[in-house]
């Protein structure tokens, strides 16, 4: 057969190592990781914080969101006019992202001298300098309030805030900013949650591309050095568990949206890899997922049916999720607990983790071929303290998990007796 | 401030069989902008892409990128929803559904299953002039991949069962992307008043009366008229040897017979004389509001230049953060919530709109929002732009092209997109040093020229109070 010379041809070129990672602390006292890589003229940083929604006060909530937002409205002697119009003229993209954990800025710059240098004085000035004027504040405020309002009158968005709020009673995890909430915030709490939290201790800086371990060392401190002192490590409260329930919620649409879950998970837990191979046979791995077969395949109940888990420094949400005519909501949830119960009781067959173990294990290579990909690892590899050897351990560790190790770790993370069920345009 | 999402890449025109991870969806204009080339900034010019013709027609593109031991595989058919008929809209992305039902030789799901099990991602896109598939995989699974392709591109066994039930996941879809989203309404009621006779007045999705009355017959005519190896192309990019996918094709998709193609009419669109107002009324908090000016396209990439100056004024009005959407109409005058700007005329094979969209500021209505985004182009038309502001497109223009080749999938959508237009991807150069040469004067030119309400179509979403609105029920089933 000649198709099997090919084949061979093929994998002679096919083993390929993980990046390898470096990492120092700056005298900043911000914790680095770095990978260099010389093929493109690019550079890609992003510094993260302990700054995510979790860290701002209860009744703000939105802080976090608008003081990340505002770094860029004005910092140093540079308006926000001045700061985009650099940023362009370099050919430099700047973005910005909070989650309940953590907020940051990530930088894309090509790596050429005075390119390099222009785009890191800019991400180092709005880090550490800026100055959140009022009137932008006011009318962000307000831009931050019509979206709101907005969002309050879409099905999908309505769903995700009480889910969140649901299986997270009473907790940081849980809240989602209000047009109170936001009217509540000042300048002044945008400047203490700035002095709080962007802080040298509570920094990852992230770097990738055309330089060199001597030059990221430098710019991970020019980055980190100037930043304000911070507050001790504050600790995110304690998570509490839900109680198993249902909350429908009227709306005129033709799909109900559904979830279902609750908090299951850290980061750091060491069930985080049972969990995700049985997460891909329950519902993560696209098409051959069971659920999408009984829900999608089986009975077209659905374009979108899926399940994640969602780790962060505390227990992070498991959630199941679709959308389906409103009139065979009930059909379509009793299909996914019937899946699900039977997964719990069971776990994966022999079959479906040999098939999971090979997407996750051979699928690595995909998810590290770029120098954005991996940028992403190196920060959360460093904002939740995974090992330097993550990637290269990763085969490994997932190779190693049997099936009673994912039943197990399921019954130890997802409870039927916490699960949560959504339902917003429920008939 | 970071520059608003923009509100044109809420309404897809890209539709996929697989709902797609939350990445943000770039606007149809950046995509032209960005359609950059891979050398220059690095200076190192290599004789790659390389392109072969198989005996029956197929044509194979390869992109050698050595960075990681993977591999995009695509296949790019020239068939898109402007190639429907009335009374079966949404039959090629069905089709595009049911390519994943099984062959002769393989089981319904088994294509998703093979992929997964080599460690690979896969999915598949229909937009008005295109149906494309691709896989994501490591290196060395690429033969299976073109096996399976080519397998499906002449063996699909559709079955009445299986099309039974993939309708229904079709009908969800359109439920979701359209029926639920108040925008995408909004989007679809522009495109059908704009156009009365080119076929780009009906959904990619297709509506839902024709959904309800489709029959496995119709994705079975659809097939054998389009899925012929001259009405497709290949494109791979990755740590491949072009020489060997070129062997590969042919074993593969070489064995495949050729097949005539239907007559493709024209369908041109009678000149618009006229403006068109359209109003939609859905439960919402914000207005929207959508103006679609008809354009010229990019036809002859040497000679013509108005598209050109076309893209470059929709990058001087909404292609980064300072530019003047952004500065003058979110931030300066308050006056929008959101507002952008795109042109979706240079890898198009149908007709050309250059479109402008926002969401007024609370306290601030449509027309007041309407006169602004026509001041700007106004603005433009009178005065011109600076040379900063050309100089800016310029460095866009050159960053991108190099950001790009950080991504293996965004050079094979490149040469995949200009191809689908019936370009060239030995194009991507020129394209650039066009973009790169436009004048004050060209962009100015076009400015004054094309927008007058003649050809204009303005639809607007009248949000209704959730509240208010009446549970939206299903129509009958009447399918059996």
């Amino acid at each position: 057969m000649k198709k099997i010379l090919f084949l061979l041809a093929f994998l002679a070129t096919a083993v390929h190592a993980a990046p390898k990672i470096e990492h120092w602390a700056a005298p900043s006292g911000a914790r680095v990781y770095f990978v260099e890589t010389r093929v493109l003229p690019i550079l890609d940083v992003s510094v993260d914080f302990a700054a995510g929604t979790a860290y701002g006060p209860a009744d703000k909530t939105g802080v976090a969101d608008l003081t990340r937002a505002l770094l860029e409205a004005g910092a140093g002697n540079l308006d926000e006019e001045q700061i985009s119009a650099k940023l362009v003229d370099i050919g430099a993209r700047m973005s910005g992202s909070a989650d309940a954990d953590r907020a940051g800025m990530s930088l894309r710059t090509l790596s050429s001298q005075a390119e390099r240098e222009a785009a890191l004085d800019l991400l180092r000035t709005v880090l550490s300098a800026p100055t959140f004027p009022g009137s932008v504040l006011v009318r962000e405020k307000g831009r931050t309030i019509a979206g709101i309002r907005e969002a309050d009158t879409r099905p999908d968005s309505v769903a995700a805030k009480r889910f969140a709020a649901a299986i997270y009673p009473g907790h940081a995890y849980g809240a989602s900013a209000t047009v109170e909430s936001v009217e509540r915030i000042g300048r002044d709490d945008l400047v203490a949650f700035h002095r709080d939290n962007y802080a040298a201790k509570r920094a990852v800086v992230s770097i990738i591309g055309d330089v060199s371990r001597g030059e990221a060392e430098a710019i991970a401190q020019r980055l980190t050095e100037a930043l304000p002192a911070g507050k001790a490590d504050v600790t995110i409260p304690p998570v509490a568990k839900p109680v198993r329930g249902t909350v429908k919620i009227a709306h005129p649409a033709s799909q109900s949206h559904i979830h279902i879950g609750a908090p299951a998970i850290a980061r750091t837990d060491p069930d985080y890899y049972a969990l995700l191979l049985g997460n891909y046979v329950l519902g993560g791995g696209g098409f051959v997922s069971r659920l999408m077969q009984e829900v999608r395949e089986k009975r077209g109940y659905a374009y979108s049916v899926y399940s994640y888990f969602a780790p962060r420094k505390l227990e992070g949400p498991f959630e199941i999720g679709l959308q389906t005519k409103r009139e065979q909501a009930g059909e379509a949830i009793k299909v996914v607990e019937e899946v699900l119960a039977k997964f719990l009781a069971e776990g994966p067959t022999a079959k479906e983790l040999a098939a999971a173990k090979k997407n996750l294990v051979d699928g690595l290579a995909l998810r590290i071929d770029s120098n954005a990909k991996i940028l992403g690892y190196l920060s959360s590899i460093g904002f939740y303290g995974l090992p330097l050897t993550y990637l290269d351990d990763f085969p490994a560790k997932i190779n190693a998990v049997t099936a009673s190790d994912i039943k197990a770790a399921f019954a130890r993370h997802v409870k039927p007796e916490q699960l949560v069920t959504v339902i917003v345009a429920a008939d | 401030m970071t520059k608003p999402a923009p509100l044109l890449a809420l309404v897809a025109t890209l539709i996929a069989v697989s709902p797609a991870p939350t990445t943000r969806r770039r606007k149809a204009a950046l995509l032209f902008l960005t359609q950059a080339v891979l050398l220059g900034a690095a200076g190192v010019t290599f004789a790659n892409p390389f392109e072969t013709k198989l005996a029956n027609g197929l044509r194979v593109i390869v992109k050698e990128d050595r960075r990681a031991p993977t591999a995009v595989h695509m296949i790019w058919y020239r068939a898109g929803a402007m190639d429907e008929k009335d009374g079966t809209s949404g039959v090629a992305h069905v089709l595009e559904h049911m390519m994943f039902k099984g062959t002769k030789k393989l089981a319904a799901g088994e294509f998703n299953k093979i992929v997964a099990e080599a460690g690979g991602r896969d999915n598949a896109f229909t937009s008005l002039d295109y149906t494309a598939y691709f896989q994501i995989v490591p290196n060395r699974a690429l033969p299976r991949m073109m096996e399976l392709e080519a397998d499906r591109m002449s063996n699909l066994q559709l079955t009445a069962k299986e099309f039974e039930q993939e309708i229904k996941v079709v009908m969800e879809e359109r439920r979701m992307r359209t029926e639920d989203n108040p925008q995408s309404l909004v989007y679809e009621a522009m495109r059908s008043a704009a156009f009365q006779a080119h076929p780009y007045r009906r959904p990619v999705i297709g509506w839902m009366d024709d959904l309800e009355h489709m029959n496995w017959k119709d994705a079975q005519d659809w097939y054998r008229s389009w899925y012929t190896p001259a009405n497709a192309y290949v494109v791979v990019v990755g740590d491949i040897d072009h020489q060997q996918v070129f062997r590969l094709a042919e074993k593969t998709y070489g064995r495949i017979k050729p097949r005539a193609l239907p007559e493709r009419k024209p369908q041109n669109e009678p000149a618009q004389a006229g403006i068109k107002r359209v109003t939609v009324k859905a439960p919402a908090k914000l207005p929207y509001l959508l103006m679609a000016w008809k354009v010229p396209k990019l036809n002859d990439v040497d000679k013509d230049r108005e598209p050109y100056a076309l893209e470059v004024l929709a990058t001087v009005l909404d292609g980064h953060d300072a530019a003047r959407f952004s500065k003058n109409l979110v931030r300066g005058s308050k006056i929008a919530q959101s507002a952008g700007a795109g042109y979706d005329g240079g890898t198009l094979r149908g007709e050309a709109m250059f479109m402008l969209d926002g969401q007024p500021a609370e306290g601030k209505t449509v027309p007041e929002l309407e006169a602004a985004l026509r001041d700007e182009v106004k603005r433009v038309a009178e005065e011109g732009v600076s040379p900063e502001e050309l100089a800016r497109v310029k460095t866009q223009t050159i960053a991108s092209q190099v950001y790009k080749r950080d991504s293996m999938m965004a050079q094979a959508m490149e040469i995949g997109g200009l191809e689908a237009a019936g370009h060239k991807w030995q194009d991507i150069d020129k394209l650039l040093e066009k973009i790169r040469g436009v004048t004050v004067g060209e962009v100015q030119a076009v400015a004054r020229k094309y927008f007058n309400d003649d050809t204009l179509t303005v639809a607007v979403l009248d949000p209704l109070p959730p509240d208010q609105a009446k549970p939206k029920k299903s129509a009958m089933a009447t399918r059996h």
